[in-house]
């Protein structure tokens, strides 16, 4: 199939994204990369578990004095609706409308430096009250689990950016549906390990 | 052409209207869900909040967030809908990747210690 | 005369290898590579045993022993067993299930770039320093005190090619899940490529622990973390629970393609289809899951308790069930069998009652309080030694003169063929058997000397000279592989046993495999069109135009990047080195310029069209052939 086919809303298919064998093989391939991250994810979380305020003698931190409700309730109100977001944003990728499918792009990216602001603050804000990376094995744990997330939603953003520049002229076609169908995907697989991240880090951290 | 690849036609106006009409009510489906998730965080956040006992709180928070990336997985990541290609497949590695991952929480809140 | 006939110059041919993205060349690259690592590793273990030929012998020293070890180990298992049997998996499956490549040609030759110079960063390490030294499984405790960077050299060369392994594996999974030609429907795929994909599932699973892993080792070692020091608050059993979650996957992602491997061999040769095709996979699946749920039993010492203990010791043993089952099935299809007794079927019989010994004595281990006497003695030794070349290294001699014809359209010599079975295999014996009674004697493994009167001293020696034998037949088979150059070309299903689709393409095999997409009618879908008198297969399509990738140098780049970036982290710690920093900087750059590039630049392959198609299946067939 030629990938550069100019199509009208009557002609796109109604899966665009799985219309040529190369954008089925991408969507496949991308969950069974997802499974494979969550075994990534699950050995970061059983390990953060098992050294959850560990650290040396006399250690002052612990996950009840440090983390704080309302910060961790605003990142998860971001990052829950850039998901909603995106999932626009494939809504209107399927409908053949492009120029709405950028702006709830757009809109997922906003969220998403929002997030990722308030999580580079909340590091800041722990290193300054002397909880750094070296602290202790807690912190260490801490800042590998929630800063592979947080590399992750760099990540994601450099990607989903980088796709809307690249697309920003040529509009859709069966080439590129794919790959945005496939970031939207990396994106709520991002939402689901926060979902697991403020529950078990930050809500039953603060139980104790 | 290969035969991979899905065929290209134009569909009649009545079909179009039907493809988007069925598009916009299952975009709506996907608010409704969207609502319920954020209720599920507020309830998470707010009985940790109010304080109450701890073995009522991990057991029903663990649920709701379960209950949450189910939705996450089968309404906005679109696996439940039938004509995702290998869907039974995918669904099978993401399944196998959860229980495995169960089984390193398992082992590790149970034999490593001190 | 188009570019697809014309013959190319050496520097033309180079840069096409490292550009290329057809899977058949990259299974000879796998292939060679994975020959230069196994035999680097198996030289140490020749050293390795000529120390231990007599009491207190001095040939090497302790600390370079130490090295010795562990570079066999991880050599062996990561750096060459698992090439050559990708170097199998991405020539067979493709072929096997009639695809013209494989789902991310890209991505296949990342794959092996990523391996390639993570080996290549691993072995500098002799020439840098001083290789790693705290064994393959590279315990934390031990590790994390080891001076030098030795250690840095294993964490960041295996976290390179691990990547390489793991992007592979994603790709076999695709591949066959959705490259399937019309009518090889899952239960009618050939038992190796059923083999590959529970395999490259198990890579999928195995390789995140072992990146998180590796990742601790790195922040611990290189940047400051604290997983592992207890002074901490960190915990070392931590990195062992990560290790074996990977690591005894890991043993059942190369036990399960070389299971397939002989379950090819074993019919071919019985000139029977395979008994108990389903029950097989069945077994390839139930392994591959329960491969997942007894990681434990390689730290019965640890002191995890009685609980956990049981758990895992039974469910190791439940292991032996599906494994008996594929015995059973194996000597079944011989059963009544017209059996011929060639090279590959030679190293299949001789595989089935060395590879039940192995067995059989992991299930002994699996019992824990045994295990307290077995652990870190010989025994051990002995047998992981006999699942792993009574099991795998056979699966790969046999089947590369199996498939000798199917990678390079020459067959090997069978007599030099039988000459290397039983010389490597009266070796393999001879080296193995005697180490279950050092083991059971009490001779401890890893370590570098003995004092003699203890009696082991005989069979030390025993074992050192069947070492050498196996050395011997190795070398006999590297000359029958060399010989093959100047052989007449073997031609298509050269054995004329050939059951499956790979025997069916007329050779040399074209860069597209299949001119025409086949029509696959049942198992074994190349023996039933020549039952039916059938010279071709019946085809799924007309001949028309191919839909091709382009080759690329984009998956060199990303990995050398990689390569440079490692160096700079290596040298981190150092105080000394401060532009250690900036070649670490500079080699992620250029990783992520050539993967945004790779994003930018639209990539939409080529199209081969039907005029091109003939005039290269004539240039290859001559004029009139292969109609």
């Amino acid at each position: 199939m030629d990938f550069n086919t100019k199509f009208t809303p009557h002609t796109w298919p109604d899966h665009p994204e799985q219309a040529t064998m190369e954008g089925k093989n991408k969507v496949v391939g991308f969950w069974i990369f997802l499974a494979c991250e969550v075994v990534l994810f699950a050995s970061l979380f059983a390990t953060y578990l098992a050294l959850k305020n560990k650290g040396p003698a006399g250690m002052e931190f612990t996950t009840q004095s440090l983390f704080e409700l309302p910060l961790a309730f605003a990142m998860t109100m971001l990052l829950l609706t850039s998901s909603l977001t995106s999932v626009y944003a494939i809504y209107h990728m399927r409908n053949f409308n492009f120029k709405a499918m950028q702006t709830w792009f757009g809109i997922t990216l906003l969220l998403g430096l929002g997030f990722l602001g308030l999580e580079i603050y909340e590091f800041y804000h722990y290193v300054h009250k002397g909880f750094t990376f070296d602290q202790s094995a807690f912190s260490t744990a801490f800042y590998s689990l929630v800063g592979t997330h947080g590399f992750h939603v760099t990540l994601g953003l450099v990607w989903i950016s980088t796709l809307m520049i690249r697309n920003a002229k040529r509009g859709l076609n069966l080439y590129n549906a794919p790959k945005f169908f496939v970031a939207a995907l990396y994106w709520h697989f991002i939402d689901v390990v926060w979902v697991f991240i403020f529950t078990v880090v930050y809500l039953m951290g603060v139980i104790g | 052409m290969s035969s991979h690849d899905t065929p290209i036609v134009a569909k009649s106006q009545a079909q179009y209207e039907y493809d988007r009409h069925h598009n916009a009510v299952h975009m709506r489906k996907q608010v409704v869900n969207f609502a319920i998730m954020i209720f599920f965080t507020f309830i998470a956040f707010a009985v940790v909040a109010a304080d109450f006992s701890k073995y009522l709180i991990f057991p029903l928070i663990l649920l709701l967030a379960g209950v949450q990336v189910v939705l996450q997985l089968y309404s906005f990541m679109h696996l439940e809908d039938k004509k995702t290609h290998f869907g039974g497949v995918i669904g099978f590695f993401m399944w196998m990747g959860i229980l495995i991952a169960f089984t390193f929480f398992l082992a590790f809140l149970t034999i490593i210690w001190w | 005369m188009s570019s697809y006939t014309q013959k190319k110059g050496f520097g033309a041919n180079v840069w096409d290898y490292i550009t290329t993205v057809d899977h058949k060349k990259l299974a000879v690259m796998y292939l060679l590579a994975g020959t230069l690592f196994f035999a680097i590793a198996g030289f140490e273990a020749l050293l390795m045993r000529i120390q231990l030929m007599k009491p207190n012998n001095d040939f090497i020293s302790a600390g370079f022993f130490n090295e010795l070890l562990t570079m066999h180990g991880t050599t062996m298992l990561f750096l060459a067993a698992t090439p050559l049997l990708f170097a199998f998996m991405n020539m067979l499956v493709p072929l096997q299930i009639g695809a013209r490549d494989v789902a991310f040609p890209f991505l296949n030759s990342l794959g092996f770039w990523l391996f390639f110079l993570g080996a290549v960063f691993l072995h500098l390490s002799f020439f840098m320093g001083g290789a790693p030294d705290a064994g393959w499984t590279s315990y934390a405790s031990l590790s994390l005190y080891s001076p030098g960077h030795g250690i840095d050299f294993y964490v960041l060369g295996l976290q390179i090619s691990g990547a390489g392994t793991l992007i592979s594996g994603l790709n076999f999974i695709v591949t066959i899940i959705t490259m399937r030609a019309p009518g090889m429907t899952f239960m009618r795929m050939p038992l190796f490529t059923w083999t590959a994909l529970v395999s490259s599932a198990l890579i999928l699973f195995a390789f995140p622990p072992l990146t998180i892993g590796l990742l601790m080792m790195l922040f611990d070692r290189m940047f400051g973390g604290n997983f592992f020091d207890h002074t901490m608050g960190g915990n070392t059993i931590i990195w062992e629970h990560l290790f074996w979650i990977f690591g005894h996957p890991e043993v059942y992602i190369l036990i399960l393609p070389a299971f397939g491997l002989f379950s090819e061999i074993i019919p071919a040769f019985s000139r029977k289809r395979l008994f108990g095709y389903s029950s097989m996979v069945f077994a390839t699946i139930l392994i591959g899951f329960l491969g997942f749920m007894v990681w434990a039993h390689h730290m019965f010492t640890v002191g995890l308790g009685p609980t956990a203990n049981a758990i895992f010791a039974v469910a190791t043993m439940a292991i032996a069930v599906p494994t008996g089952m594929k015995v059973f099935n194996w000597i079944l299809t011989l059963w009544g069998g017209s059996i011929k007794v060639t090279t590959p079927m030679l190293y299949a019989l001789g595989f089935i009652p060395s590879f039940v010994a192995g067995g059989v004595t992991g299930v002994m281990q699996a019992s824990a309080p045994l295990d307290y006497q077995l652990h870190d003695s010989y025994f051990i030794v002995a047998h992981f030694h006999y699942v792993i070349v009574g099991g795998i290294v056979t699966a790969i001699f046999g089947s590369a003169h199996f498939y000798w014809p199917i990678f390079f359209n020459r067959m090997l010599n069978e007599t030099l063929g039988k000459l290397t079975f039983w010389i490597f295999f009266i070796g393999f014996h001879l080296t193995f058997f005697v180490q279950h009674f050092l083991g059971l004697m009490g001779m401890p493994r890893r370590v570098f000397t003995y004092m003699e009167g203890q009696g082991w001293d005989q069979f030390n020696f025993i074992s050192t000279i069947g070492a050498l034998m196996m050395g011997v037949g190795v070398i006999i088979m590297v000359i029958n592989c060399l010989l093959s150059i100047k052989g007449e070309p073997a031609g298509r299903d050269p054995w004329g046993d050939g059951r499956t689709l790979e025997w069916s393409i007329p050779q040399p095999i074209p860069f597209y495999n299949f001119r025409q997409t086949p029509l696959v009618r049942g198992l074994d879908p190349w023996w039933i069109e020549k039952q039916e008198g059938n010279k071709e297969m019946t085809f799924a399509e007309p001949v028309g135009d191919i839909h091709m990738p382009n080759n690329s140098a984009i998956p060199f780049v990303i990995s050398l990047g990689m390569f440079i970036a490692a160096f700079g982290a290596l040298y981190h710690p150092d105080a000394d080195k401060p532009w250690s920093i900036y070649i670490l900087i500079g080699g992620l750059a250029i990783t992520f310029g050539a993967m945004i590039f790779r994003s930018v630049k639209d990539d939409h392959g080529f199209h081969l069209h039907k005029e091109e198609i003939l005039e290269i299946e004539e240039h290859l067939y001559g004029k009139g052939g292969n109609k």
